[in-house]
């Protein structure tokens, strides 16, 4: 497909050298992808929060919910039992996914809906002008932590792999052929997965050297295992300067939440024949 | 007798509210109509509970704390309704276990039986049926199929304790018995929305438990499979108000329900709802507050905080019905109407409503409602906000061929894509509000406020909700008029003004304590010249209310 199909002529208001573009470029590549592989493009459906990350939604030029920040999940939930031979893609900043809304994303991880989650993690807020995120690292001078942040980040991969994720990965956005490589594999993978992607905020949290330095792409890495999914994910806590493992972490079959849900009959009976026939056991 | 009460009591865990249920069968069987109370504190099991089972040769939907029967599973029912008993009354109660009656009755030694029979310990409920249809002269034959009919499960074993109940007891009460006419089903005000709703052809049912809501869940769980429905017990209510939203941006309709704590934290989707143009519909099952309050009894509290609910400035419709049969048709109106105009609509329902056992007759509450939401034709390009004249933007969803569907929580243009410019921000604000302009033209067409009772009264009463059943059974009685908005947002102002012509004194009665109502009507400039708020938690009896209007009058004079 001609990505210029999807490219839109909204104003992109990113920072320049802001990590979002290449996670932008990437997707609309992706989608490119899913749509030569046969799904239609009005069958891809993005949600979004609010953040940076959210302004995505005006650049693709495909189906899409901008919702509220923090809320994407319940409503990619909804949007995928209602119509499940679509493709549904969350993205989510990290104050969104992992602060305001970590709750959906636990949710989303026990339920195992066919869902995939972008999350643009660059550590901070960039749009409300650089307070610390749950992803922040100790110590971290935010705008409404100035003499350090005194709480230490959440490791999301952990929370993922403990909620029950049946995909988890971890990607750069500055490594995009790796990137593109773990979203394609979240996008086809039956179930919910989380892309913690590492997304640098050129403005208020510039880490490019620090990751360029720390990251390593997974090798001989049983993706199969949980538990070696779980010591890998605890090698780095997005805390020190440990190495930073980039690939998917794990990844298990199960059953997929949107299926529990009846199928609508072929022949449906009218509503008003099955209220009186359920009225009838009221008598 | 035209009508009596029978009150029956016990500790939670007794059976109390499905023996309540099989007694209005027991008296529909000899022409009886039914109305169910129910009363019980917030806890599963120890608590004292009653059902008061009013029943009359007329529709009901209020119930009396005059007592003509009261069956004590407990010392405490006696202790405690004693005083409620007429003096033409009489109890039932096991004589093993309760010792101080001083009431006329019969002693019934239910403990006594149900461990003869080796019956479960819960089937004593079965045995004080079966003493009741003797004491009120029910014959057997009729309490046969009936029990049979109820009971799916070990039957012949409620048969058997229900007939030694029934052989135990004495005649005290000879209760007429007519032809069961056509038998409506008795449901309660949560199954009547959940009917209504599935009437306008709901797909999709969105909650999180909260009393006195939850019934509308576990309602359409029960039977999501018959409606073909998709229900979700979600973690919150802000995930349950965001699924709807999903589920209305997918093509399927959509509800919800909550009660006022519940839909606290849903305020920031309706907000997105009345911003994204996504129709919604939201139970509101009313209780006392704040915080807390009253979990398991009734107030009619939140019609501001529903009025105001979400930040910014959107339309949005309120219906408040009143008993089962209006639950139902309300219910399936506000869907259609919420899809028609794709905003948010708020069912008013309260504890009273929700859990209050009706009689359902769908040959009333089933009413055509031609609304119908507006489709998109497939002229290129879509845009999901493009301007029209009523404002309302033909609806596309995400799937369908030629489209690209982009919904949008900042103010956007007719496409959906962001913007900030003051034109178009102007433009969008106005577009939203022209469909309030067409909706209020819409609710002027339909019934949306009714009249009862003596219509050249000067005396008024005004009531919405779970109060109109109550007020209108007083009106009659007392050669009053009674109005009752059915529709408070927007609001009805023509007919409510035709409504108010020749009354000179309005009384106002409701649930509250600062007359929400009240306040509302006085905003379209209309007065009311009484209050009579109760709320305490516990809804109006015919003859409370009665009495609070006595007073009234006599201080006016």
């Amino acid at each position: 497909m001609d990505l210029k199909r999807i490219s839109a002529s909204a104003k992109n208001t990113w920072c320049p050298g802001c990590g979002n573009f290449s996670i932008l470029n990437t997707v609309k590549t992706v989608i490119g992808s899913i749509v030569d592989g046969g799904v239609p493009l009005e069958k891809i459906i993005m949600v979004d929060g609010i953040g940076c990350h959210g302004k995505i939604a005006d650049y693709i030029n495909i189906n899409s919910f901008y919702g509220l920040h923090g809320r994407s999940v319940p409503v990619a939930t909804a949007i995928k039992i209602a119509k499940p031979d679509c493709k549904v893609l969350v993205f989510a900043g990290d104050g969104d996914a992992y602060g305001e809304g970590l709750e959906h994303l636990l949710f989303a991880a026990k339920r195992n809906c066919d869902i995939t989650m972008i999350v643009h993690n660059n550590r901070v807020y960039g749009l409300t002008t650089g307070q610390s995120s749950p992803t922040s690292p100790q110590g971290h001078k935010g705008r409404s932590t100035p003499f350090g942040q005194h709480e230490q980040p959440f490791n999301p991969l952990e929370l993922a792999l403990a909620a029950g994720a049946s995909f988890v990965a971890r990607g750069y956005s500055n490594s995009m052929d790796e990137l593109k490589k773990i979203i394609t594999d979240a996008v086809n993978h039956p179930g919910f997965a989380l892309v913690d992607v590492l997304q640098v905020c050129a403005t208020f949290f510039n880490r490019y050297d620090v990751y360029n330095k720390q990251v390593y792409e997974l090798k001989d890495h049983d993706a199969g295992n949980r538990d070696a999914a779980v010591v890998k994910a605890r090698e780095w806590n997005y805390d020190t300067e440990s190495p930073i493992a980039l690939g998917i972490f794990y990844k298990q079959i199960r059953e997929t939440f949107e299926r529990s849900f009846p199928m609508p009959p072929e022949t449906p009976q009218p509503r008003i024949d099955s209220i009186k026939k359920i009225l009838q056991k009221f008598v | 007798m035209n009508e009596f009460s029978v009150l029956i009591g016990g500790s939670a865990g007794d059976g109390i509210d499905a023996a309540g249920v099989v007694i209005a069968r027991l008296f529909a069987a000899i022409g009886y109509h039914a109305y169910i109370y129910r009363d019980y504190p917030s806890l599963i099991r120890g608590g004292h509970t009653i059902s008061i089972i009013r029943l009359s040769r007329q529709r009901i939907a209020a119930h009396s704390n005059a007592i003509d029967i009261l069956l004590a599973m407990n010392q405490e029912t006696i202790d405690v309704h004693k005083l409620q008993v007429k003096k033409s009354g009489f109890a039932l109660y096991d004589p093993d276990s309760i010792k101080s009656v001083d009431l006329p009755g019969c002693g019934v030694p239910l403990a006594a039986v149900v461990k003869e029979l080796a019956a479960p310990v819960i089937m004593r409920n079965t045995c004080m049926l079966g003493a009741l249809c003797k004491a009120a002269d029910i014959s057997w034959d009729v309490v046969e199929p009936v029990l049979r009919n109820s009971f799916p499960k070990e039957t012949d074993m409620n048969l058997q304790v229900a007939r030694r109940g029934y052989d135990a007891c004495t005649t005290f009460l000879k209760i007429d018995a007519f032809a069961a006419t056509e038998r409506l089903p008795l449901v309660t005000g949560n199954d009547a929305i959940g009917l209504g709703l599935a009437s306008a052809g709901l797909e999709a049912y969105a909650a999180y438990p909260m009393t006195p809501a939850s019934g509308v869940l576990h309602f359409l769980a029960q039977h999501a499979e018959a409606l073909s429905l998709d229900v979700v017990h979600a973690e919150s209510e802000i995930a349950v108000m965001l699924m709807a939203l999903g589920f209305a941006y997918a093509g399927k309709k959509a509800a919800v329900g909550t009660s006022g704590g519940g839909f606290c934290l849903m305020t920031e989707g309706v907000s997105l709802a009345g911003m994204a143009e996504l129709p919604v519909v939201v139970v509101v099952g009313q209780r006392p507050g704040p915080s807390t309050g009253l979990p398991s009894y009734t107030a009619q509290t939140e019609l501001h905080f529903v009025l105001h609910s979400g930040q910014g400035e959107f339309p949005r419709l309120i219906v408040a019905p009143g008993d089962a049969e209006e639950a139902y048709y309300w219910s399936a109106w506000a869907l259609k109407m919420a899809w028609k105009y794709q905003i948010p609509a708020f069912i008013m329902s309260d504890k009273t409503l929700c859990e209050g056992l009706y009689n359902l007759d769908i040959a009333i509450a089933e009413q055509p409602i031609d609304e119908n939401p507006v489709i998109w034709d497939g002229t290129a390009p879509y845009g999901r906000y493009r301007y029209t004249e009523t404002g309302v933007s033909p609806m596309a969803f995400p799937g369908d061929a030629g489209a690209l569907v982009k919904i949008n929580s900042y103010e956007h243009d007719e496409f959906g894509v962001t913007v900030d410019d003051a034109a178009t921000t102007i433009a969008m604000m106005d577009k939203r509000f022209k469909k309030e302009k067409y909706l209020s033209a819409d609710v002027e067409k339909y019934e949306a406020v009714k009249v009862y009772g003596n219509k050249d009264s000067s005396v008024a009463v005004l009531c919405w909700g779970s109060n109109k059943a109550v007020c209108v059974e007083l009106a009659l009685e007392r050669g009053l008029k009674v109005i009752q908005p059915l529709v408070l947002a927007p609001f009805p102002v023509e007919q409510f003004r035709a409504a108010l012509k020749g009354v000179d004194t309005l009384i106002d009665v409701e649930h509250n304590a600062t007359g929400q109502l009240a306040n509302l009507i006085g905003h379209y400039g209309f007065k009311v010249d009484k209050k009579i708020l109760k709320y305490d938690g516990r809804p109006f009896t015919v003859d409370e209310l009665t009495e609070k209007i006595a007073m009234l009058s006599r201080e006016g004079k």
